[in-house]
């Protein structure tokens, strides 16, 4: 299949790591950072492939992951309301909100078992869709991710304001990759010297909106796509580059981002959004690190509409998901990996998501990850 | 794989209960299988095989609850023909009677039901059963999907060895009859919500034509399983954890149509786990594969079979995904339904 065939071609992947391992002369640390990625390298089995010097950690770009967990407890509420229609991609589902005084935690899945009418949507259009349907009914719509679904939301909520739909709504936490990013290469703990960025999110952002964090944190960035090939290519790229001594953006997807992005999503976003200070689930409060709708927008914010609070809550104490969310523990350095937590009983966001690290070790190598449970991350040290 | 902590202990059935995946398991782990204990259940296989005097008979039963009740290459009724007769099928079983069970909602316009039912007799004419009993109920409007289907098989087993997961031995071969994915993709697109058409059919089938034609030729089979609910990778699954046999799959081999890699690259879901309704596995030893290969490929329905891999041991009960880049990766069950990934 053309586009798919040529970038998981096996002659390519092993020329690829061959190459890898010779540029490599000495332990090297790299983030990929989004989540698709990092489902990608365990779905494949890339990590494996590597030498022992390169050692991959996975950075925060699940956006199920990062969504604070009162994000999650405002939308079981708002689910849980009669006449509500709540709509979401289907991964937020099973997230677990806060633990009740029973020690229970919902999920969406649960309100939708008890009665709530949650529905799985593919694009926020088919929301708006839902609310022109059903005009006696109040449509939400979870707006989570990152700077790659937040151009089609802006578009629902546009749609929605130019057809007066008086019954749709959006629950909003969208939040941007740069600060985070910064925030994890400002923190003294950091051991990432190079970035794969997110391929989708450069190809809204441009690849030159990377290129302040390679600047301010002297670290190689190479925008990488999600395909085997494509992510060995990035990662050899990015030690080359740190061999050499150098600390510049590489445009390894050039297929679908282009230097300046696409101007048109961000004018739609930016008409829609506005910058504010965002909380991450695991990560904290990071300054203008998320978007908000645009005061011309408030009535279609569905915190406003529905005037919903949720008590500050608080993640169970053993789990590591704020650390494994910043690289600074793999999934399985975690005493609750694969026995107190699992994707049926979850303790944080990164063992739900099918792009979170926790799942994806959980999924793709069960055996071995529970063997390497303990082992700590050292530099060059992976495997 | 049990959790200590019940705080995802779901205190009511959700969706995901009925994905084949672990919630599944766990359903039936703790609560059917305790309650109705006994030796025919624990086999874990896709019908009973009973003994009766001298015969030896097949018994199973199937609900169906697809939506939308059409879909381009079957419906309801034939689906409830073909699943049934497909799991006496993987019992070695030539398929001979069903019951039927309707249940219909307030509302369902009989022109609808007319056609079900003349597809559930083509499809029994088909694969050479007869309904010989049947009931209907109706329930109120809105609570029910239109048609609910129940079916029950009896077949009378013809295969001379048993076959069924505890047959199984490391050095078998591992069949496919044909491309995966199909029936899963068709019936997403086909529901609303999903804006994209897609030149696929369901590869709804019953399969008892190369099942029968297997054993006639000799083939001594270990173990058949349709590949329904959970798809290819929850079919292996099952028999490896059930059995402590280990599978080495080569992911190349695997045949899926580029349509279906396509829509599930766009989805973000993974073929191996997609619902099939005319596919199985046979498991055999490897010096009659060749030989099953030809017989399967004289078949229409399993005409695109082929050899994906083998059993490689017994004791850990593990699915390995071999691909040419080297790389291995273990298949395990998912947690409840997939579900489409956000970007």
């Amino acid at each position: 299949m053309k586009y798919l065939d040529e970038y998981r071609d096996a002659d390519a992947v092993r020329r690829l790591a061959a190459a890898i391992g010779r540029a490599a002369t000495r332990p090297w640390t790299i983030m990929e950072i989004c989540g698709g990625q990092t489902h990608a390298i365990l779905r494949f089995g890339l990590d494996e492939l590597l030498p022992p010097e390169i050692t991959l950690i996975h950075g925060p770009g699940c956006p199920v992951c990062v969504t604070p967990v009162e994000l999650i407890d405002k939308a079981l509420a708002i689910a849980a309301r009669p006449g509500v229609i709540f709509c979401s991609f289907g991964d937020m589902l099973r997230v677990p909100g806060s633990r009740g005084a029973d020690g229970r935690a919902a999920d969406l899945m649960a309100v939708r078992a008890a009665g709530g009418d949650v529905r799985v949507v593919y694009s926020p259009l088919d929301a708006v869709a839902l609310a022109r349907a059903n005009p006696s009914r109040e449509v939400v719509f979870f707006a989570i991710g990152f700077e790659t679904t937040a151009p089609a939301n802006a578009l629902a909520a546009a749609l929605a304001a130019r057809e007066g739909l008086v019954n749709f709504s959006l629950l909003v936490s969208h939040v941007l990759v740069p600060p985070a990013i910064s925030a994890i290469l400002g923190s003294p703990d950091c051991r990432v010297q190079g970035l794969l960025a997110a391929g989708h999110v450069c190809a809204v952002m441009g690849a030159a909106a990377c290129r302040p964090i390679a600047e301010r944190h002297r670290v190689p960035v190479v925008v990488t796509g999600f395909e085997p090939v494509d992510l060995l290519d990035g990662v050899l790229r990015c030690i080359r580059q740190l061999e050499a001594g150098r600390a510049e953006v590489e445009n390894a997807y050039a297929r679908a981002v282009a230097d300046e992005g696409n101007p048109h999503a961000r004018r739609r976003m930016e008409e829609v959004f506005e910058v504010c200070d965002r909380s991450w689930r695991g990560l904290g409060r990071i300054p203008r690190s998320g978007l908000r709708l645009r005061s011309a927008y408030a009535a279609f914010d569905a915190e406003r509409r529905f005037g919903v609070e949720a008590p500050g809550a608080g993640e169970p104490a053993e789990c590591l998901s704020g650390l494994v969310l910043q690289g600074l523990r793999r999934p399985t350095d975690c005493p609750a990996f694969a026995t107190r937590c699992t994707p049926e009983c979850p303790l944080g966001a990164p063992m739900v998501s099918a792009e979170g690290a926790c799942a994806a070790y959980f999924r793709y190598r069960p055996s071995h990850s529970r063997q390497d449970r303990g082992t700590t991350l050292k530099r060059g040290a992976a495997r | 794989m049990t959790c200590p902590v019940p705080n995802q202990d779901y205190d009511r059935i959700l969706l995901a209960h009925g994905g084949g995946g672990r919630l599944t398991q766990r359903l039936l782990d703790r609560l059917f299988r305790p309650a109705f204990d006994n030796e025919l259940l624990a086999t874990r296989h896709d019908g009973a095989a009973l003994a009766l005097g001298a015969d030896r008979l097949a018994f199973t039963t199937d609900s169906y609850v697809v939506r939308p009740l059409f879909f381009p290459g079957g419906d309801i009724g034939r689906l409830a023909v073909c699943g049934t007769v497909n799991d006496l099928a993987m019992c070695g079983a030539r398929p001979l009677w069903l019951s039927a069970g309707f249940i219909l909602e307030e509302g369902l316009a009989v022109d609808d039901l007319r056609r079900v039912v003349e597809s559930m007799r083509r499809a029994a004419s088909d694969a050479r059963v007869q309904l010989v009993t049947a009931d209907t109920k109706v329930v109120e409007r809105g609570k029910g999907d239109g048609i609910y289907i129940n079916t029950a098989g009896l077949g009378r087993i013809i295969a001379r060895e048993p076959i069924g997961p505890a047959s199984v031995r490391p050095g078998d071969a591992v069949l496919l009859s044909g491309d995966i994915g199909r029936h899963g993709i068709t019936i997403m697109t086909a529901r609303d919500g999903l804006a994209f058409e897609s030149p696929l059919e369901s590869d709804c089938a019953p399969l008892h034509e190369p099942v029968l034609e297997l054993i006639a030729d000799g083939l001594p089979i270990h173990c058949l399983r349709d590949l329904t609910r959970g798809g290819l990778a929850a079919g292996l699954i099952e028999i490896a954890q059930t059995t402590g046999v280990d599978f080495e799959i080569d992911e190349e081999a695997i045949p899926i149509v580029d349509a279906v890699r396509g829509a599930s690259e766009l989805l973000g879901l993974d073929p191996l786990y997609i619902a099939n309704e005319g596919r199985f596995l046979v498991i055999l030893p490897e010096r009659d594969a060749d030989a099953a290969l030809a017989t399967l490929g004289r078949c229409d329905v399993a005409r695109g079979a082929c050899r994906i891999g083998r059993v490689t041991g017994a004791g850990r009960g593990e699915t390995i995904l071999r691909s040419r880049r080297g790389t291995r990766r273990v298949l395990d069950l998912f947690s409840g339904e997939q579900l489409p990934r956000i970007c």
